[in-house]
This record gives C-alpha cells, structure tokens and sequence, in this order.
C-alpha cells in the first residue's frame, strides 16, 4: 500500500500570539514549531495501514520553507519511509493555490491512499485536503475518527453535529484525520536516528494564482475585566442575578 | 450584479438553525453589493415545504433540488448542484455554513467554481467592490482579515455569529434540477447521538467541565446544569478528552472545537491558553473554580470560587427554578 502523507509545520498549541512587523502573520520569535496535532493522526494511520498491509510506502510530503523538514523528521521518525519538500518561503493563505500545488505533486504518485489531518490549527482553513481530493478527481472523506479498509474499498465514520455519518468509497481515496482516529506514536529514539538519514527531496512549488490575500492580523480585543461574584454555594443566588439582569443571558 | 447565493442545510427535511444564519449574512451582503438572495436547498424529497420559512430572513428565493439520493448528505451530488447553480447564477457570493457538512461542501465547490474559499468567516464587508472576510485563526488568538479577488467569493460561516433579525421577504419557492456528479462517496448510514444531543458548536449555552471534577463519574454533575438549561450542550476540556472521560466531540480550545454560545460555564477548568482561544468569543463566560489565581477568572464575567461539587448542584435547582418560574 502506497500512501502519501501531507504534513505543515505550525505554531504550538500553547503558543501566545504576537503580531509581526508586517501586520499579516504572527511574530515568530521564540515560537516553537510543531508537526500539526491533527497530521499526527493522519502519520499515524498511514504507519498502521502500511504495516497491516505488509508491505508498502509512506511519504510525507509537506509545503513550505526550508524550516518544514525538521518537522517532516518527526513523521520520518514516527516510521514514514521519505519525504518530499515543496519549497515556499511563504504559505499562501488561499488554500486553493496550496491544494494546487499539492496535486500537481500527488497525480502521478500512484498512491492508494492520500491523508490529510482534518485542518491545520494555525490557520484554521479545513480546506486543503477536501481541494486537493477534488482536483484529483478522487473520493475524499473529512474529519474521519474511524475507519476501515478491506479490499479496495472503505468505510469511514465522521462526526457531524449531533451525530455521525458513516461514509461508504473506494480507493484510490483521500481522507482527513480527526481525533480519536488513532493514538499516535512517539518516535523511538531508533526512530530519531534513522530518520536522519531518510530522504527527503526538494521541489519548488507551483502555486498558480493567489486570489485570496490576508490584509491584517490582530490579536483578539481584550474582554472586560470580569469579577468574583463570591465564594461557595452562597453567590449562586447573587450570579443568576447577574446573568438575568445584567448580563441578559438567562 | 450583486446577487448572493445562500446554501441552506437541512437534516431529515427540517432547515437547520444555521441556515438562517447563512440567509441573513447573504441578506446583509447584497444588501451591501444591492442584489438579492437565492437560497438554495438540497434535500430528499419534500424538502421543499422546509424552505419556505427562509424569506422570514431575506431571502428572496428558495430553489430546491430534491431527490431520493438527497436525503442523507451527498458530497458529490450536493458539490455539483450547488455549483451549477452558481455559475447559471452568476453570483457576487456564495455563502455556505462552516458546520461538519459545510466545511466538507465547501471545498468541493471552490475547485468547480475554481474560486478560493474563506471558512470560519465572523464578519463581512465590502471594499472597493471586494469581499472582505474576518475569521479567527490560531483558534482565535488572532484575528485574520482576507480580501477574495474572484467571483463568486466563497464563504463558510461560523455558526452562532451572524443573528438573524427580521426582514420579511415574499419568497418564491422554485426547483432546480438535481445533479449526481460523480458520487464518489456515499453516506451510508447516519448514526444520531444520545436523544436531544446538543453539539458545543452550535449551542446558545456550553457548560464544560475540566479535572477539576476529579473524575468522568462527576460529569452528571455538568449534565444535570446542562439540561436545567434545557438549551445547553456539554463541553470539556483537552485534560478530560485526552484521560479519556469524554469524547473528542465535546473538546473546546484549540485542538477540539471554537465555540461561540450565549453563555458559557467553565467548571473545574484552570483555562490554558489552547482552552481560552476555544471559548473567548462566547458573549458571556462564567467559571467556577476552587483555585481563585486560576487564569480561567481573567476571561471569566462572572466568577465564583469554591468546590464545584457544592456549587454546580445548587446553580442546577436555582436554574430550574427560574424556568419553571
């Protein structure tokens, strides 16, 4: 089984964000980068499918600066077999041109299956994987948490608000990964030190038109300072009031 | 032309409540570009009798594709009926939800309508004849503004932020055939949640509890306040989803879902910084917790400190009480 994995590099959950000179992106100062927290899941399935199938390929291919193949070492040391690089210094934020890119390099790769996480959690889009389906011409399942393959053809299961679809294709197939798909591993140190020396190739990108831009980044307005309404069981009474007549929520 | 098209959505044949949200943001854009609104709903048969409410909030016309294959979620099928309809239409915009079946459609449709696409949208204006979007990123640690330079612009909505008001509109209601496309994917089967589920997406009102509740056995505790409420659904924070005492569907903060509700409940919730980018844009927050240093009280309106196992209960009956009052 031939499977491609797309991974982006992004800021750590616990991050704080500060806004860069620019005005458009986050100062990336003192900022630790992570492999995105839903690809995890995704590097992990690929590692499974490969191994249940016993035999196969996983690539991990990711888009952006030089900066990204520390972050593709981490699914190569997870156990993916090699990567591939599309250099960009900067990641657009229209998630078409990244899906376009992507499937230029995914169409002739022959692979059974495509996977995404379900979106990045810098950038929020819930996008690119969807895009990239679609311009291959593929089937593409989103948000997947459970999922079985027999035979050629696959069943996923995916959450939807106040309940879940299950979802019925065939591969070749694409699919974005959601928590709860898998546990993903922790790369071994036997992981680390081989993935050193794993391959990772190096491509420019081909993005076509950007036509969605960002134009300005800022932090969030502070809310108001709130207030302890009291201690105990006894404020109870004193914050049903607050919510009825002040705040008019109740 | 300024015309807006608004993808409605529909489960089992009723609209759902974000699809008026959906028809008002596209009823305040043309109003802006001076163009009107088509809602457009794809469903099984007999759907069309759902969307006559849709003029309540501005839309000037419904067209329904209806069909045996629509009534479960179809991608494809959905994917190439929306897109037909929006190149025959000519459209300025097209606004869809940014829900689990929004965020899934939209997509499709920026690749057939080979438009980019901005999710997640909280605000929209126009500038210069361009669509300007504002959206949360970094799960809303940061406020992003895009411009879209290509027509239609594409736009999926979060739920919760546009309110609908009044705008009474006599609507007319008109099929529209439906197209198959490929049908790569088929829903099989749709599982519902436990009766009267609420998803933290999409509720006015999230009660959400944390390790301060020492263990997935108190959590009774969280839904007891939630049902009292009777609107509420029930959240929880990465610490409790990750030890396993509740699903990952419940997780609000960075890695699980940005909520937005009227009020929200934080109990025995510290407030890491990946948690506050999850419910920061809720209108009100109130926390409890035993800690009165924790961060949770930074962002908190209204808090109260103490043992949630005494003041959770209580906060229950007085909140029955008031409704049944």
């Amino acid at each position: 089984m031939k499977i491609a994995v797309c991974v982006k590099r992004v800021p750590d959950t616990e991050t704080r964000v500060k806004i860069g000179a620019d005005g458009v992106s986050i100062d990336e100062a003192g900022v630790k980068f992570v492999l995105n927290p839903y690809d995890e899941f995704a590097v992990e399935e690929a590692l499974q499918r490969k191994e249940k199938a016993g035999a196969g390929e996983v690539v991990v291919i990711s888009l952006g600066s030089d900066a990204a193949q520390e972050t593709m070492r981490t699914a190569l040391a997870m156990g993916a077999d090699r990567g591939i690089l599309l250099k960009a210094d900067r990641i657009p934020a229209d998630g078409l041109a990244v899906a376009k890119a992507l499937a230029a390099e995914l169409k002739d790769g022959a692979y059974d299956l495509i996977l995404f996480g379900k979106m990045a959690v810098d950038d929020y889009n819930h996008q690119v994987g969807p895009m990239t389906a679609e311009l291959l011409g593929l089937p593409c399942v989103t948000t997947v948490a459970h999922l079985e393959i027999e035979g050629g053809k696959g069943v996923a299961e995916r959450e939807i608000e106040g309940g879940v679809e299950m979802v019925e294709f065939a591969l070749p197939a694409v699919l974005t990964c959601d928590k709860g798909l898998n546990t993903p591993r922790y790369p071994a140190l036997k992981g680390i030190m081989a993935a050193k020396k794993k391959p990772i190739e190096v491509r420019p990108a081909a993005f076509g038109a950007v036509r969605l831009k960002a134009t300005s980044l800022v932090l969030p307005p502070e809310r108001k300072e709130g207030r302890i309404v009291g201690e105990g069981a006894g404020a109870v009474p004193e914050l049903v009031r607050l919510l009825q007549t002040e705040a008019k929520v109740l | 032309m300024g015309n807006v098209l608004a993808v409605a959505e529909q489960r089992d044949g009723a609209l759902r409540k974000v699809s008026r949200e959906v028809v008002w943001a596209a009823r305040q854009l043309a109003d802006a570009l001076g163009g009107t609104v088509d809602a457009v709903v794809a469903g099984g048969l007999g759907v069309d009798a759902a969307g006559a409410k849709l003029g309540e909030v501005g839309a000037d016309r419904v067209l329904v594709a209806s069909d045996d294959a629509f009534a479960r979620y179809a991608p494809d099928g959905y994917a190439a009926t929306i897109a037909a309809q929006a190149k025959a239409g000519g459209y300025a915009a097209v606004i869809v939800a940014a829900t689990a079946t929004g965020r899934d459609l939209a997509p499709r449709l920026a690749v057939q309508l080979d438009v980019p696409l901005a999710t997640d949208v909280t605000a929209l204006e126009v500038a210069d004849g361009k669509v300007k979007a504002t959206r949360p990123v970094y799960a809303g640690k940061a406020i992003q503004q895009v411009v879209l330079d290509a027509s239609p612009a594409l736009l999926a909505i979060r739920p919760n932020t546009f309110t609908p008001g009044q705008c009474a509109k006599a609507v007319t209601i008109e099929s529209i055939g439906a197209v198959a496309g490929a049908a790569r994917v088929r829903v099989r089967e749709v599982k519902a949640a436990e009766q009267g589920a609420l998803d933290v997406g999409e509720a006015s009102v999230v009660v959400s509890g944390g390790r301060g509740l020492r263990g997935p056995e108190n959590f009774f505790l969280i839904e007891n306040l939630a049902k009292a409420f009777g609107n509420a659904a029930v959240g929880a924070s990465r610490a409790v989803v990750d030890a396993g005492w509740r699903p990952h569907a419940d997780q609000v903060g960075q890695t699980g879902k940005t909520v937005s509700p009227q009020l929200y409940i934080a109990v025995g919730i510290s407030g890491a910084i990946q948690h506050l980018a999850g419910m920061r844009t809720a209108k009100v927050i109130v926390a409890i917790n035993k800690d009165k240093d924790a961060p949770i009280f930074k962002v908190a309106d209204y808090g109260i400190v103490g043992d949630a196992f005494e003041i959770v209960p209580r906060l229950t009956e007085e909140i029955q009480k008031m409704r049944a009052g």
